[in-house]
């Protein structure tokens, strides 16, 4: 029998997770401040933030979800391009600058309303190629608004320049764990189990009464939120915003490393952002093969391992140290001669009998 | 007067390249569900072997257009037999994924082979305008609507007279039952890909004579806006691909004729949003039932 009991209670576990979290948060804010960390180093390390909340998103679609929508990079460019905009007008003013995320978010999520809502009704291949549409289309506005409405917005193919560098370490990670935080406890809810429903099976969950246009269209509005508030960080990291850099390479970049990583699995979402941005800094020299080795590890986990490496895996914290605290408890008073789950209930008894 | 004409004739003409790209997008999906996104950086292959026969083994530009068709069509098959049949039997989203990963391979080991510049390929087709009505029309465009009304046709006889077509058509029915009546499916589906690819291979001679160059990125673009046409023509459907084709062609032409050839692009995309919410079966496609 799996052992589904939790040992450490539920508070706590929050707990040991939020001050790990801030520990580390400190941590590493101190060695970037003090110079421990050079700057150049400091900027890739915010930049991995920013993938990892690109491609922890874009999972809330393509893993939890089942969909494959292929125009992230356009909410992004849209969270990007409003923060931007917000923070040259605020002319860079640091108490602004989340205001201008969380409304660079909100713009994006408003976009992922409007194409969610015809988009959804769609399944598999023609949501992907809307969402594609979709990016394509945000690009193309993008570069030429300015000439149709005759003053200057987004500066074509020029682009954004000058934007404040009001990204930081601390604010980048702190976004991150937000995040990870509200997609993980919403994953964990009733309407995460609906998601994961639509997943399994459209069909069957609609006929066990599950809103499955609702809950689609939440899934792709919250994804469209995070990728907006990860490309206001994006904006205020990089400094310059072109159109270019928001192509269908860009979403496909987030899809790799959601794929990668295993789709549904947010601990793999993480991880591959991490290596995956991290890996071409480290070798520089190879830059030219970059795109070549990330369409060959698409095609090769797709063939030989389709769910991704982490597969739908979750790294808990918690959960480790629990099995750890039952095995150091079974070795040393039960040594194997009570039935497993016998343990669980033990542990509880004892657990009990401490608290009295 | 004649800059409608003109403009038609340009629309017909890139509608024509479209509706051939199309066909094999539209054949793929009817057979295996799949959207093949790496047929459009095959036309970009095919445009790599012209100008490589051209230029650098210097051949006639007949043999270097059949080379170019050739080397389409093995790329085709190679492509289905590596990466798409031992994903036969996985979801439908792996196999997608593959899909954009083999068109995302193809285009940077071009990129890596060749560079990021644009090549010039020679003219692979030369003749004398063609005087009609009073207008004089490119002897490329003409060649260009005659060569692929000519394959849609021997397309159409291929799959509605012969056993192969028969074959074809019976296992985009419906696969297992068509497996039991004899019907060998491994070799059915390549050969369905071989022909998509020999089309998108015609594609890019044909395209190459009207915009003479080979970059690493000129596929995507095409084979998105052939994607659109085969989606507005009912995925599926082999006249709808070729209504569709014709249809993009058109439409952006005369985007361009009105002066708002920067937003090409972008209505390409509007028209297919556009279908898609209102028809997402397309004109021709048919309505599939989903079974749990």
């Amino acid at each position: 029998m799996k052992n589904n009991e939790k040992i450490i209670p539920m508070p706590l576990r929050y707990l040991i997770n939020i001050v790990l979290f801030v520990v580390f948060l400190l941590v590493m804010n101190n060695l970037i401040v003090s110079g421990t960390i050079p700057k150049y180093y400091a900027g890739v390390i915010s930049f991995i933030g920013v993938n990892i909340i690109l491609a922890v998103s874009l999972n809330i679609a393509t893993g939890y979800l089942g969909q494959l929508p292929l125009g992230h990079a356009g909410f992004m460019a849209i969270g990007a391009y409003t923060s931007a905009l917000i923070m040259k007008a605020a002319s860079g003013s640091a108490t602004i600058f989340p205001f201008a995320l969380i409304a660079g978010g909100l713009i994006a999520a408003l976009f992922g309303l409007i194409i969610g809502i015809p988009a959804l009704r769609l399944k598999g291949d023609y949501l992907a190629i809307l969402t594609l549409g979709f990016g394509e289309i945000i690009r193309v506005i993008l570069l030429n608004i300015d000439n149709v409405l005759g003053f200057t917005l987004t500066n074509g193919a020029a682009g954004l320049q000058k934007i404040p560098k009001t990204t930081n370490f601390l604010i980048t990670f702190i976004m991150v764990g937000i995040t990870c935080y509200v997609i993980h406890t919403m994953m964990k809810s009733r309407h995460g189990r609906a998601i994961l429903s639509i997943r399994e099976n459209e069909i069957a969950s609609e006929s066990c009464g599950i809103n499955t246009t609702y809950y689609k269209t939440l899934g792709f509005v919250v994804s469209a939120f995070f990728a907006g508030i990860a490309g206001g960080l994006y904006a205020g990291n990089i400094g310059i915003l072109s159109p270019s850099a928001f192509n269908f390479m860009k979403s496909i970049e987030i899809l790799v490393m959601v794929v990668l990583g295993g789709m549904g699995s947010m601990f793999g979402s993480v991880l591959s952002a991490t290596v995956l941005t991290a890996l071409p800094e480290a070798l520089r020299r190879f830059e030219d093969y970059r795109m070549v080795v990330y369409s060959l590890v698409l095609v090769i986990v797709m063939i030989f391992k389709p769910s991704g490496l982490m597969g739908t895996y979750d790294f808990s914290l918690n959960g480790l140290l629990d099995k750890l605290i039952l095995k150091f408890r079974g070795n040393h008073t039960e040594k194997g001669a009570m039935p497993q789950e016998k343990k669980g209930e033990a542990a509880v008894r004892k657990k009990e009998g401490k608290l009295k | 007067m004649s800059l409608v004409i003109s403009q038609l004739i340009n629309g017909l003409q890139s509608g024509s390249i479209y509706a051939l790209v199309a066909l094999g997008y539209s054949m793929v999906y009817g057979i295996i569900m799949l959207l093949n996104f790496a047929h459009g950086d095959i036309i970009m292959v095919g445009a790599y072997v012209a100008w490589l026969a051209m230029v650098h083994l210097a051949l006639s530009p007949i043999l270097a257009i059949i080379l170019a068709i050739i080397a389409c069509t093995l790329l085709g098959v190679i492509i289905e037999k590596v990466a798409y049949t031992p994903l036969r039997s996985s979801p439908r989203l792996s196999l997608l994924i593959t899909a954009i990963g083999i068109s995302f391979l193809l285009e940077n080991l071009a990129q890596l082979i060749f560079k990021a510049d644009a090549k010039r390929v020679p003219p692979l087709i030369t003749g004398p305008s063609i005087n009609i009505a009073g207008q004089y029309v490119d002897f490329t465009a003409i060649i260009t609507i005659v060569v692929s009304v000519i394959s849609m046709i021997l397309l159409t006889f291929l799959v509605r007279k012969t056993k192969m077509g028969k074959a074809m058509r019976a296992v985009s029915e419906d696969m297992v039952t068509a497996q039991l009546m004899g019907i060998n499916l491994n070799s059915t589906i390549s050969f369905t890909f071989a022909v998509g690819s020999a089309l998108a291979g015609i594609g890019s001679i044909l395209y190459c004579c009207t915009y003479p160059q080979a970059s690493p990125t000129m596929g995507s673009m095409l084979g998105l806006k052939a994607f659109v046409a085969a989606v507005l023509g009912g995925i599926g459907s082999l006249p709808g691909a070729m209504i569709g084709g014709f249809c993009i062609g058109l439409a952006e032409a005369f985007v361009s004729a009105v002066g708002l050839s920067v937003w090409k692009d972008g209505v390409v995309f509007a028209i297919l949003i556009i279908v898609l919410i209102f028809k997402p079966t397309g004109i021709l496609g048919k309505v599939i039932n989903e079974k749990v």
